[in-house]
């Protein structure tokens, strides 16, 4: 590869201060604001997460009552899906898709601006739920009826802020999918793009397939609670079933649009830090795109004890099997691409390594759960639990760690410390698994998720579990503190920060300046 | 700044997206406040909300068009514009997916199973041993009591001919702007806009003749509820559309456009093909099927 760069010269921003941010059209500035939305979110989730696993460190109830702790649990999960996982990886694509491709920057400047401004908006409106009377939403982040609906005053608002984050994301899909169709250098083909820009070219074509369903889903859910409607009520001749289909239909591309990305990272950092390509280019960009495509036709395995009819649940069981498939293909091209390769282990690759490995545990659980006979026992039990964090917090969240810690010599111009990277990894990868593996005993004895209390047998498991998430929680201190030093601080960061590294974002200088490539750069074949 | 033709235009700062974010939460915010019973403090602040909206994509839209005429955009930024608006209806596509999605599925599952098809033969037999399940129908609870369904050949059918002739005058205008006859352009326009809102009309009289004729509300059940759904948020995008083109009449009026560069007028007429389509989809499933 050969390139040729051209710096801008009016290399600041506009204005200073506050309203840098607030009226920025930079796209990095932009992904610098929803990576740190993201884990302002992240520790807001956080603190919630630990909240609960007080309360279940013991059996009884000690400090929530069981409203509150409904509460907690489902703004937990709004919260970390739509708050910490999805803007980490929007803040992502916009520091390093412009960077990879070779723009100048988002194909809708403006546009970004407003996708990233509407969040802290909708956020407010969700957490102002706490504060009405009768507090906030209870009926957990699938929002199923008929529960979700008799919230008090807080249900509009929901509503509302579900909207709200819907509009950003589409907003923010298009921004991205037209950015990678339209702005990439002369001579960066599609099968030339760098993995992390397919994953997420499929992701944000996902965000704007599934987002406006959930949109039309909780305005339907809007109108059976005030305007007298009857979607989802058998007497009127519709159906709770109806709900769980149109969120589902959502829901499970919304998973993949939370571990695409991720995917998209881990296939970076693990050819860097082998010294070798990336094993199996193509099929990897094919796999991407089958389970893109598959992840429409499987939502049904969410479904398995409502009560669908026997051919229902069998087609859901094998369309969700397959997706194990173009999945598994992955997992062996990156063990392969690690295979007879020249690897070190920077705090990125120790992130990657732990992906590939827990992130298979989560994909066991979960072909565990696509059998439906033996998810009529697991169902709606911690099990379920185990299976979502792992592919959440050691799937999409340690990728989201990994690329951190890759790209942040970029974004900065320092390095981090190399010595505390290594003790957040360690300590988070022990505990982590403290405080989610003991989750699948207590679902396969029994244990329902979503209670406060639960019966006594089931407490020396819940104590090793809440004992493990209290020491995960405090280990991120540590990420924020190597974040923010490096910012300040630290070894000054080459251009090509790894040398294993390749692809457009490394010939620019660290930090990468204000603009960058204001004149695209060459792309040789 | 990067003005030049063969650069792609990058703006330095926005002032808009911030009062589009106030505007939007204004609006959301007094909305909930509304329904949740406040009714003073809600409608104001939601008014509040929806007039910064309003204000910000004058200034929003002002901007783009000024930087348009004044000759900054290139090719690339062309492309930009066509992309996103496809994307942007695809994604509402999708979004009427979701309630076109709802109507096949009570048709086709959830009241045949009310009635005791597939595995549901004890639901019928134990919960609601007397309900037959024929469409349209408000659930065996015979919820909002007696209706009838709208009949498709009366205004409906005037309805979808009113929107036909509206793509072809429409596609006249767009032809007539690539020859350079500014005369048919706004004639071809105004025509459109015109069984545009004429569309609207009929419609508004539809509904009164709903509710007050043929007791057929939201509270009609599941038919009533995906009537309104479908046809209510299709008006909305209807009335969409007719501002869109407005827009574009006064911006023909005031001598923007040229034959080859024409993107926002293209761009409404894409947005106005789609409302077009969406409501032969309605026409067919929702009355006429
Ligand atoms: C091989 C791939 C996978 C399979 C076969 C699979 C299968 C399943 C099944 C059958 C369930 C339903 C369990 C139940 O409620 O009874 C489930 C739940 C779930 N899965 Fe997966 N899954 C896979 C990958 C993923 C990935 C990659 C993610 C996200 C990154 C994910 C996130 C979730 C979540 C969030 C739930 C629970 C939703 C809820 O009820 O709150 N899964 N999975
Ligand atoms: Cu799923």
């Amino acid at each position: 590869m050969s390139q040729s760069i051209a710096l801008s010269h009016d290399a600041h921003p506009a204005s200073r201060g506050l309203m840098r941010w607030i009226k920025t059209t930079n796209h990095k500035d932009i992904g610098t604001l929803y990576l740190l939305f993201s884990l302002i979110m992240f520790f807001v989730g956080g603190a919630m997460a630990m909240v609960i696993r007080a309360e279940l460190y013991e059996p009884g109830l000690q400090f929530v009552n069981p409203g509150f702790y409904n509460q907690l649990v489902t703004l937990h999960g709004l919260i970390m899906v739509f708050g910490a996982v999805m803007p980490a990886f929007v803040g992502l694509a916009n520091w390093m898709v412009p960077l990879m491709i070779g723009a100048p920057d988002m194909a809708l400047p403006r546009l970004n601006n407003w996708s990233f401004w509407i969040l802290p908006f909708a956020f407010t409106l969700l957490l102002l739920t706490l504060f009405l009377p009768g507090g906030g939403p209870e009926g957990g982040w699938t929002l199923y009826v008929p529960y979700s609906m008799e919230l008090g005053y807080s249900f509009p608002f929901l509503i509302f802020a579900i909207h709200l984050m819907g509009i950003s994301s589409v907003l923010g899909g298009i921004n991205i999918i037209v950015t990678i169709l339209n702005m990439r250098a002369p001579g960066m083909t599609l099968m030339k793009m760098p993995l992390f820009i397919w994953a997420w070219l499929i992701t944000a074509y996902l965000l704007v397939a599934v987002m406006p369903v959930l949109a039309g889903g909780v305005t339907m859910q809007l109108f059976d609670h005030f305007f007298g409607t009857h979607f989802f009520s058998a007497a009127g001749g519709g159906s709770p079933l109806l709900w769980e289909n149109v969120f589902w239909f959502f829901g499970h591309p919304e998973v993949y649009i939370m571990i695409l990305p991720a995917f998209g990272i881990i296939s970076e950092v693990v050819p860097t830090f082998s010294h070798k390509p990336l094993f199996g280019r193509t099929t990897m960009i094919y796999a991407l795109a089958s389970i893109a495509f598959l992840s429409f036709i499987v939502w049904g395995h969410h479904m398995f004890t409502s009560g669908m009819p026997v051919s229902a649940d069998l087609f859901f069981m094998f369309s969700t099997m397959l997706i194990a498939v173009p999945t598994g293909v992955k997992i062996f091209n990156w063990v392969a691409t690690m295979w007879k390769g020249a690897l070190t282990f920077e705090t990125p690759m120790l992130f990657a390594v732990a992906f590939i490995i827990l992130f298979t545990v989560g994909g066991f659980s979960g072909v565990m759960l696509s059998l439906v006979p033996a998810d009529f026992q697991y169902h709606n039990s911690y099990f379920v639990v185990a299976h979502i964090h792992y592919v959440l917090v050691t799937g999409a969240v340690f990728a989201i760690m990994a690329g951190v810690y890759y790209w942040l010599p970029k974004w900065t111009g320092h390095m981090y410390s190399e010595f505390w990277g290594k003790v957040h990894f360690w300590i988070s990868v022990i505990s982590v698994n403290v405080l989610y593996f003991p989750m699948h005993f207590l679902g396969l004895a029994g244990m329902p998720r979503r209670v406060p209390d639960y019966a006594v047998q089931f407490t020396n498991l819940n104590m090793i579990s809440s004992i493990g998430g209290f020491v995960f929680g405090a280990a991120q201190l540590i990420f924020v503190a190597i974040i923010f030093t490096t910012i300040y601080g630290g070894k000054k960061a080459e251009a090509r920060v790894w040398e294993g590294a390749h692809g457009l974002e490394w010939t620019v200088p660290s930090p990468a300046p204000y603009h960058t490539f204001s004149s695209p750069p060459e792309v040789a074949g | 700044m990067s003005a030049s033709a063969d650069s792609y235009y990058l703006p330095h700062g926005t002032p808009w997206s911030i009062f589009g974010s106030l505007g939007l939460f204004g609006f959301m915010l007094g909305a909930g406040l509304w329904i949740d019973g406040l009714n003073s403090v809600g409608p104001l602040v939601m008014g509040l909300g929806v007039l910064t909206l309003i204000l910000t994509q004058f200034g929003w839209f002002g901007t783009v068009i000024r930087e348009s005429e004044s000759g900054v955009y290139n090719q690339q930024v062309d492309r930009t514009f066509r992309w996103a608006m496809v994307f942007f209806i695809f994604s509402e596509v999708m979004f009427f997916g979701a309630f076109f999605g709802t109507l096949f599925y009570a048709r086709l599952f959830v009241v045949p199973w009310l009635g005791g098809a597939s595995n549901m033969f004890f639901t019928h037999a134990l919960l609601y041993p007397h309900y037959r399940a024929l469409w349209p129908t408000n659930g065996p609870a015979h919820v909002g009591g007696t209706f009838s369904a709208m009949p498709p050949w009366g205004i409906p059918a005037i309805n979808t001919l009113i929107l036909l002739s509206s793509a072809v005058t429409v596609t006249l205008a767009h032809w007539a702007l690539k020859a350079g006859h500014r005369r048919k352009v706004i004639a071809g326009l105004v025509a459109t806009i015109a069984l545009g809102v004429s569309f609207l009309l009929m419609q508004a009289h539809e509904y009164y003749h709903a509710y007050t004729h043929l007791n057929l509300t939201l509270h009609s059940g599941i038919y009533g509820a995906t009537f309104f759904i479908l046809t209510g948020f299709h008006g909305l995008h209807v009335t969409i559309g007719v501002i869109m083109l407005t827009v574009i009449l006064i911006r023909v009026l005031r001598g923007h456009f040229t034959p080859e560069h024409h993107f926002a007028f293209e761009a409404a007429s894409w947005y106005w093909h789609f409302v077009d389509i969406v409501w032969l989809g309605l026409f067919i499933f929702v009355y006429w099927l």
